[in-house]
């Protein structure tokens, strides 16, 4: 059970219920689509990106909760930075959740914290960073859509 | 407590066994998985729609072989490829008595359901299909019942039809009718629909393509582990299924089919095995069934097959039917009690599997938190998108039931459900 409150702690499953920064964004620039055929969970990524900064990011789509809550902090985490910190913070999620050993978070990622839980299910990983996949391809603007399989 | 069983007892569907009661505790003792624990707790396993367990006489099967008996088949004259070779056909010969075909040249062994598809849709649908002709499917097919007839469409131009269902999940058999016609060729259906349970009336399905002259194959494998299947009786003319599904190894299947079918279609593959002579000018192909069957086949696999069959007819298909319509009637009774729980799928007949949403919770999460407790069920789309599309969910968690499930089986599911309550709030 510890592990199971660990996975899904209060602050998971609120960005569950009122996920953050979620809908189509009108006036983005970029956006990708990311799709996991195992689960059939789809999510799509809009990005406002102007002077090489980040200005807003919204999600929309379908999936479990860790899907959906770490969509949601990773929109509140990606607004604001520039491209290529943007593309730093995609490398330090994934290997926060999916590197082989676990690594320490800088201050001002503290929000990450609460998706460590995945780790313990191997499974779940990809759930966890779907989101985020999708989320580098909108940055790099590549059209194709990200799949987790 | 089960006997390995004489090939008479085989073909009767364990009927004699009928008078003794249905021994749980005993079959669960068959099955070596059933030890394990993980996450510390007792396995529920609740997935066997997706893959059966298997019981030690089917484990110790394949050992045997590959202990005792294993050579290549039909090539060596030395004593060990004899005697692999006997086994081999004595596999098939328990599989025939097993779906009573009328002849073994009639049983085919493939890699599973999925190959046997694959193989009526490239041989016979490649050389007797003509454009404009049309394939006819239900909308409750697995992946592998929609995507060889697709291919089958862009190659050759055939017409692909899908037969609608009702909120229930029921096959409406008039609209089927209705869309039965000269053109009609081939009607491909399930059995039983893997992701809503639905037992479908696959004899008046054979019946009503008999009268416009289609062909008619049937997809057994949720069927065939739960209830007698006599493809004579059903009259069909492709009957497929996966041996992992009946307690079998995985990686071998079974492609009945009728004698003049096979005579007239050309091989799937070629290679060895499948050969009389080779010259490299001409080919004369094997008799049947080793026309259809190339390379070296799976043959630890076939004889594990022979094994299960064997097995699931010495508890007899009726108890084990009978035992699992009991724990399927609990079960759903315990889950419509549960608040906010939408069981996909009500049929009126229904076998072995129940498909559902809970709350709004999403099906992955209701997975890992029933997996800490040790019970398996199958979460997401069931390889049956379309059906899900038609139900309006992305993803089900599925409970699917084997001989060895039992009333406490579903009470840990529904104790497990309330878990996930309590964690999501």
């Amino acid at each position: 059970m510890s592990d199971l409150r660990e996975l899904y702690q209060e602050i998971i499953l609120d960005h569950n219920r009122s996920p953050r920064n979620f809908g189509a964004l009108e006036d983005s620039n970029r956006s990708a689509k990311g799709h996991n055929p195992l689960c059939g969970d789809v999510v799509t990524i809009y990005m406002l990106i102007s002077n090489g900064v980040v200005e807003k990011v919204h999600f929309e789509g379908k999936g479990c909760a860790i899907s959906i809550a770490s969509a949601s902090i990773m929109t509140e985490l990606v607004a604001g930075k520039t491209e290529s910190e943007a593309n730093a913070l995609f490398k330090t999620f994934h290997n926060f959740v999916a590197g082989d050993d676990l690594i320490e978070l800088d201050d001002g990622l503290e929000e990450l914290e609460v998706l460590a839980g995945v780790r313990d299910f191997p499974m779940r990983v990809k759930c966890a960073t779907l989101a985020w996949h999708s989320m580098a391809s909108a940055l790099n603007n590549d059209s194709a859509t990200v799949a987790t399989e | 407590m089960l006997m390995a069983v004489s090939k008479e007892s085989t073909s009767a569907f364990g009927q004699k066994f009928d008078s003794v009661p249905f021994d749980l505790p005993g079959i669960r003792k068959d099955f070596p998985v059933l030890r394990q624990k993980p996450h510390g707790q007792r396995l529920t396993f609740l997935d066997s729609a997706a893959s059966t367990q298997k019981p030690k006489q089917v484990i110790d099967a394949v050992r045997k072989c590959y202990e005792e008996e294993y050579a290549n088949v039909h090539r060596g004259v030395y004593w060990l490829s004899q005697r692999a070779t006997e086994r081999y056909d004595a596999a098939r010969e328990t599989i025939r008595q097993f779906v009573n075909a009328s002849k073994t040249t009639e049983i085919v062994f493939v890699r599973g359901a999925t190959e046997g598809i694959n193989l009526v849709a490239s041989s016979y649908g490649g050389c007797f299909l003509k454009p404009g002709d049309e394939v006819l499917i239900s909308h409750m097919e697995h992946h592998s019942n929609i995507v060889p007839w697709q291919f089958l469409r862009d190659q050759k131009g055939i017409v692909l039809k899908v037969a609608p269902i009702d909120d229930n999940g029921e096959l409406i058999l008039s609209k089927l009718g209705e869309m039965l016609g000269p053109r009609t060729k081939l009607i491909a259906i399930t059995h039983v629909a893997n992701a809503l349970g639905t037992i479908l009336p696959v004899k008046k399905i054979c019946e009503m393509g008999r009268s416009v002259g289609a062909r008619v194959l049937i997809d057994g494998c949720q069927a065939i582990p739960h209830m007698p299947v006599d493809v004579q009786s059903l009259d069909c003319d492709f009957y497929v299924f996966s041996g992992h599904k009946l307690y079998g190894p995985s990686g071998v299947g079974v492609l009945y089919a009728r004698e003049e079918l096979l005579d007239a279609m050309p091989p799937y593959q070629g290679g060895g095995d499948m050969i009389n002579s080779v010259t490299f000018e001409k080919t004369e192909y094997a008799g049947l069934p080793y026309k259809f069957e190339a390379g070296t086949p799976n043959i630890a696999g076939a004889i594990g097959l022979g094994a299960a069959v064997d097995y699931v007819s010495s508890v007899g298909l009726d108890q084990i039917s009978k035992h699992e319509s009991l724990v399927f009637e609990y079960a759903t009774e315990q889950l419509s009690q549960i608040n906010d729980l939408r069981v996909v799928g009500q049929a009126r007949e229904k076998s072995g599997v129940i498909s559902f949403v809970f709350d709004d919770i999403h099906a992955h999460d209701i997975g890992t938190i029933l997996d800490q407790d040790g019970i398996a069920v199958r979460t997401g789309h069931h390889c049956a998108q379309p059906v899900m599309e038609r139900f309006g969910v992305a993803s089900t968690v599925r409970a699917s039931l084997g001989m060895y499930n039992g009333r406490d089986d579903v009470d840990m599911l529904v104790k497990g459900l309330s878990k996930v309550r309590e964690i999501f709030g």
